[in-house]
């Protein structure tokens, strides 16, 4: 396909960044894909509203389907929040150093609290606590 | 090539939203960003959650007498809402994403539509709850 940029508004380099689309798709599919699992989260913490420890413990532990889903539960989420809190911190943060701060402090928190979300889960699941 | 030396052209701005009148799509527009960053946090709870019950009965009894607290259940109320409200907006959204409903008054019935639902599955989950029904 021929570029029909002009010469010097390439030298200007104000164009698109060129990896929008991925970003907007993987938006969606976990979009998709959390439209189920927030679905049953709802309904699983309803069951777990007055459960004790020993009550959540075994709700994690009797039918494998709930660490999976939760697991999942939690990737998918911090996945999708992870992309939307970028939009908003570029949309309303015009300052380039304040800027990169904060998408990086975004990127750690939920890479952070996705891994201990996760981790915890399968330590309950798997009987290691 | 006399332009190159002036840099860059003034960008056309998009008029500011107080030129608008208020209309529903437009809040159902920001209370889908609002909702959003909303459940940010209600995520970074559900990690404390995951956390406290792996740490045992004792962490788990005071993450649950925090959420039993007054200010932890107006919190959880507002996440109620926020957790249906991103769902059925989002749902909105993924229509668009097909081509479909961007006409004045489906996007304005839809929007009507999904802030009934969610005050409607709120106030029937937080009744259920409050009734001792949950």
């Amino acid at each position: 396909m021929p570029s029909y940029r002009t010469p010097l508004s390439r030298a200007r380099g104000l164009g698109a960044a060129g990896h929008g689309v991925g970003h907007w798709i993987g938006e969606r599919v976990s979009a998709v894909a959390l439209v189920p699992l927030v679905l049953w989260l709802v309904f699983s913490f309803v069951r777990l509203a007055h459960a004790d420890h020993a009550e959540a413990v075994a709700w994690l532990r009797d039918n494998p389907l709930n660490p999976v889903l939760l697991t999942l539960l939690a990737a998918v989420s911090f996945w999708h929040m992870h992309d939307g809190m970028r939009v908003v911190v570029e949309d309303y943060i015009e300052k380039v150093s304040t800027k990169a701060t904060l998408l990086i402090l975004n990127l750690f928190v939920c890479v952070l609290a996705g891994g201990l979300a996760v981790f915890s889960i399968l330590q309950v699941a798997l009987g290691g606590q | 090539m006399t332009d190159a030396t002036r840099g860059p052209r003034e960008r056309p701005l998009s008029p500011h939203v107080q030129v608008w009148r208020w209309h529903v799509t437009m809040a159902t527009s920001i209370l889908h960003r609002v909702s959003g960053v909303g459940l940010y946090v209600g995520a970074l709870m559900l990690a404390g959650w995951a956390v406290s019950l792996a740490r045992g009965p004792e962490a788990y009894a005071g993450f649950k007498a925090a959420l039993g607290s007054p200010i932890g259940q107006v919190i959880l109320f507002l996440l109620t809402a926020a957790v249906f409200y991103h769902l059925a907006n989002g749902i909105r959204h993924l229509v668009w994403d097909t081509g479909r409903g961007f006409g004045l008054k489906s996007a304005n019935s839809s929007a009507w539509f999904v802030l009934f639902f969610t005050a409607a599955a709120t106030l029937v989950l937080w009744g259920a709850y409050l009734m001792g029904m949950i």
